[in-house]
């Protein structure tokens, strides 16, 4: 699961659940991987007018790969490659393979398993 | 999204582009306000129709999976869905709940004529302006009526057409002359005289 995936993942179909996010990511260091993608900045730009920039910083924090990344959006983030860079090495080349993801209301965790979370309710749950 | 995992392990031998995620569409999708400007889906609606557990309520699933749908689509984000329905009831089952969740469009159908090219398409939009709707392929050589020509034959027509030659004019004279050569007959050779119109007196 890349964090540009968990950026968009809410528990918000869980019954009782108002917003239901960000969900925690809990994962053992060595089920996380880097892998290489390209580079895109027209993408990486358009995606932060949709990310939450903080839940982003968090999750990238939790993992221990948030060196370099400023804690807060620069104001010319469009134009400033360096910037982007560094967005998108947080958002498309961290991957966590095996862990969980909690959420923040219930405290329900949805297991990840081969890089794919499991948001599979149970019938109590809908 | 997929229910099995084994699609989604497919999913991954194929290394296709995007995230991945076992979840059950009917129980909502799980997804922040606002998220998404498309949405595509490819034979998946149809099995909202069924009930695959006791508990399962297939109209209030389709009425979760859109609602939950419509929150995390942009203004104006378009979803287009091409499905199999069985019938024309789960055609109006799926078509009500996404209206009752709020969403705008309709039903476009192409090759609605053939039974093996024929594909179904609910094409859904949220707010944003009102659209207009995709024209279904397929249908430019259907007309409302039976085809029909607008000349009439007439007999006249038809004659000037498929005339045998006039009796007596010079192509008849000709034709004749051939045809008794043929059949081994003595024939005047031919000249400058053969057939020649006469003064009218004759």
């Amino acid at each position: 699961m890349k964090l540009i995936t968990h950026n968009m993942l809410t528990s918000n179909i869980i019954k009782g659940v108002t917003k239901g996010f960000p969900l925690k990511i809990v994962a053992p260091t060595d089920k996380v991987q880097i892998v290489e993608v390209d580079f895109n900045p027209e993408f990486t730009s358009r995606m932060m007018h949709k990310l939450d920039y903080d839940a982003l910083y968090t999750a990238a924090e939790t993992l221990g790969h948030s060196e370099g990344l400023p804690k807060e959006v620069v104001p010319d983030f469009e134009t400033n490659e360096e910037f982007l860079k560094k967005v998108h090495h947080v958002l498309m080349q961290i991957e966590v393979q095996e862990g969980e993801l909690v959420c923040p209301e219930t405290g329900r965790a949805f297991p990840i398993h081969n890089g794919i979370p499991n948001m599979l309710l149970k019938e109590d749950e809908v | 999204m997929d229910i099995s995992p084994h699609m989604l392990d497919v999913a991954i031998e194929r290394e296709t582009e995007g995230g991945l995620l076992l979840s059950d569409v009917g129980e909502g999708c799980p997804f922040r306000p606002g998220t998404f400007d498309g949405v595509i889906s490819i034979s998946a609606l149809q099995w909202l129709c069924n009930a695959d557990k006791k508990y399962h309520n297939p109209a209030k699933r389709l009425y979760k999976f859109f609602a939950t749908l419509y929150a995390s689509m942009s203004r104006g984000a378009r979803a287009v869905f091409q499905f199999y329905p069985e019938n024309s009831s789960q055609v109006e089952l799926i078509t009500a709940q996404s209206m009752r969740a709020g969403f705008s469009g309709g039903l476009v159908v192409d090759f609605p004529n053939s039974t093996k090219a024929k594909k179904i398409f609910l094409c859904l939009f949220s707010g944003g302006t009102s659209q207009q709707l995709p024209k279904g392929v397929g249908t430019e050589n259907r007309q409302k009526q039976i085809q029909y020509s607008d000349s009439r034959r007439t007999e006249r027509n038809k004659q000037t057409k498929q005339r045998k030659p006039l009796k007596k004019s010079k192509e008849w004279i000709v034709d004749k002359k051939e045809r008794r050569k043929r059949q081994g007959r003595e024939v005047r050779p031919d000249s400058k005289y053969t057939g020649r119109k006469r003064k009218t007196k004759f």
